[in-house]
């Protein structure tokens, strides 16, 4: 690890003006410090926000639920509220990492997680994400886990996390304050970003701006499934995931919203299949409808090009069993 | 600053990249609990902060000021186990034993959790109470890896144990 200057900032200004001046922050950690002592970050100063609250969930006005950035991952997926009436993000959150890292790792953290690409973590690889302009390694490399959706010649990373995956179906906002007390909301949805021309910025988050907390709407009930395919059944990351939320009336669907997950730089969300879902009766062709329009341009780049039809047969069992189209 | 190692009061005021656990095994003298991968993916360096269990290899001294930490030390003694550690010889669960500190701090914190009502992504039922099948204990302890595969002995170690406690 590259040494740097610890401090503790004593409130959100003082955090949002540190972080402006370069500071890293550091909340759980659990990323963070693994990258610095890969060398992977070099931060030299390092912004404890532990101490500075943000670590409340709050019912809003219209229903939903406020968690706050500083909630840990092991107290958001426990809480009875978001067991109750949001449980596919209790779901996602649990499907990952271990005890002991859910419980260091936070709200606002998780969403910054930085992509597991070999190449990312290994300093002594090219990789435009970690070094702009030095080419990507995976592209013709090791990809098994790389990206199928939206990723370009300049950067085949995913974004590995599942709590996202979770809030994108439930069309979450990310809460973000910036200096000179500003603040401002983003759709989750348009939270991260794809690779472009610009793989090393994961996200919109400009210099100075700290996530304070992300915003659930209302409940909207039905069948909430997160389905992961791994590798190993416990602590590992997704090689296809897919939150699901599905609201059935009378025979039809009155309610769709899905995301999927590692197979692109950021949790995947189609509008059209929220759309062609909504309204229709489950059929086998329907399912195949969604299939075809999440996969229309999905790319192999040689070891992940079994990510496609993985994703078509789990998304076709996760509509069959989200709208009891078949056990 | 100061922090407060298995109830004694310890200062540290070391180079900010110390981390918790090579404060505890270099500075302590507490050698209990291991290193084994120091990037948050064996756990053998699992230690409870605040009754919380967590890796020690992935958080900085310096960032816990004020805290309770409890190592294995603290858990019990050789002449006075805590009832995992007379479990865990109870059911041989281990072989060369340098995963048990962490396997036993991880079970300890576990076991709170689930009498929490904590759910794990094994629990059918989310808002039901939790019942600490094997299934759930597996899932629950899948942060601890053990490279001599006493898995089978380490899960009945920590169901006499959760047995004995209802």
């Amino acid at each position: 690890m590259r040494p740097f200057d610890y401090q503790r900032p004593d409130g959100l200004d003082h955090a949002a003006l540190l972080e402006r001046d370069g500071g890293a922050l550091i909340a759980g950690g659990t990323n963070l410090l693994d990258l610095m002592k890969l060398q992977v970050e070099t931060p030299d100063t390092l912004v404890d926000i532990n101490r500075i609250g943000l670590d409340e969930l709050e019912p809003t006005d219209d229903g939903g639920i406020r968690i706050g950035a500083l909630v840990s991952n092991s107290v958001c997926a426990a809480d009875p509220r978001i067991r109750a009436d949001w449980p596919v993000l209790s779901r996602a959150i649990l499907s990952g990492a271990s005890g002991q890292l859910r419980n260091k790792a936070t709200t606002g953290g998780n969403l910054c997680q930085r992509t597991r690409c070999y190449y990312f973590m290994n300093i002594d690889m090219p990789c435009n994400k970690r070094e702009p302009g030095t080419g990507c390694s995976a592209l013709n490399g090791r990809n098994r886990i790389h990206a199928v959706l939206g990723a370009n010649e300049n950067c085949i990373a995913t974004y590995p996390g599942d709590m996202a995956v979770a809030m994108y179906a439930l069309d979450a906002t990310v809460e973000i304050a910036g200096p000179d007390k500003a603040s401002r909301s983003v759709k989750i949805r348009d939270f991260h970003r794809l690779p472009g021309d610009m793989p090393q910025r994961d996200n919109v988050l400009e210099p100075g701006e700290v996530i304070t907390g992300v915003t659930l709407p209302a409940p909207v009930g039905g069948t909430q499934l997160y389905r992961k395919v791994r590798e190993r059944s416990s602590y590992a990351f997704a090689l296809v995931s897919i939150a699901a939320v599905i609201r059935m009336e009378e025979g039809a669907i009155s309610h769709a919203s899905l995301a999927f997950g590692s197979m692109a730089h950021k949790p995947w969300h189609d509008p059209r299949i929220d759309a062609a879902l909504t309204g229709a009766k489950p059929s086998d062709a329907l399912f195949d409808k969604v299939a075809d329009l999440l996969l229309e341009n999905a790319e192999g780049y040689g070891e992940n090009d079994f990510k496609i039809p993985l994703a078509r047969r789990t998304v076709k069992a996760v509509l069959r069993e989200a709208t009891g189209a078949s056990t | 600053m100061k922090l407060a190692i298995n109830g004694t009061t310890r200062t540290f005021d070391g180079d900010p990249r110390t981390t918790l656990l090579d404060f505890l095994r270099r500075d302590c003298d507490l050698t209990g609990t291991k290193k084994g991968c120091d990037h948050g993916q064996c756990g053998a360096c699992t230690v409870l902060v605040n009754g919380q269990r967590i890796n020690s290899c992935l958080t900085l001294t310096v960032m816990h000021e004020d805290d309770e930490i409890t190592t294995i030390e603290g858990l019990g003694t050789p002449q006075d186990m805590h009832p995992l550690q007379s479990a865990f010889v109870d059911h041989d669960g281990y072989q060369c034993g340098y995963c048990t500190p962490g396997q036993i701090c991880s079970a300890k914190a576990m076991l709170d959790e689930a009498k929490a009502g904590w759910p794990s992504v094994v629990t059918e039922d989310l808002t039901a109470e939790i019942d600490l099948s094997g299934d759930e204990i597996r899932e629950r302890m899948s942060g601890n890896l053990c490279r001599c595969g006493a898995y089978s002995n380490i899960i009945d170690a920590i169901t006499d144990v959760k047995e004995a406690a209802r």
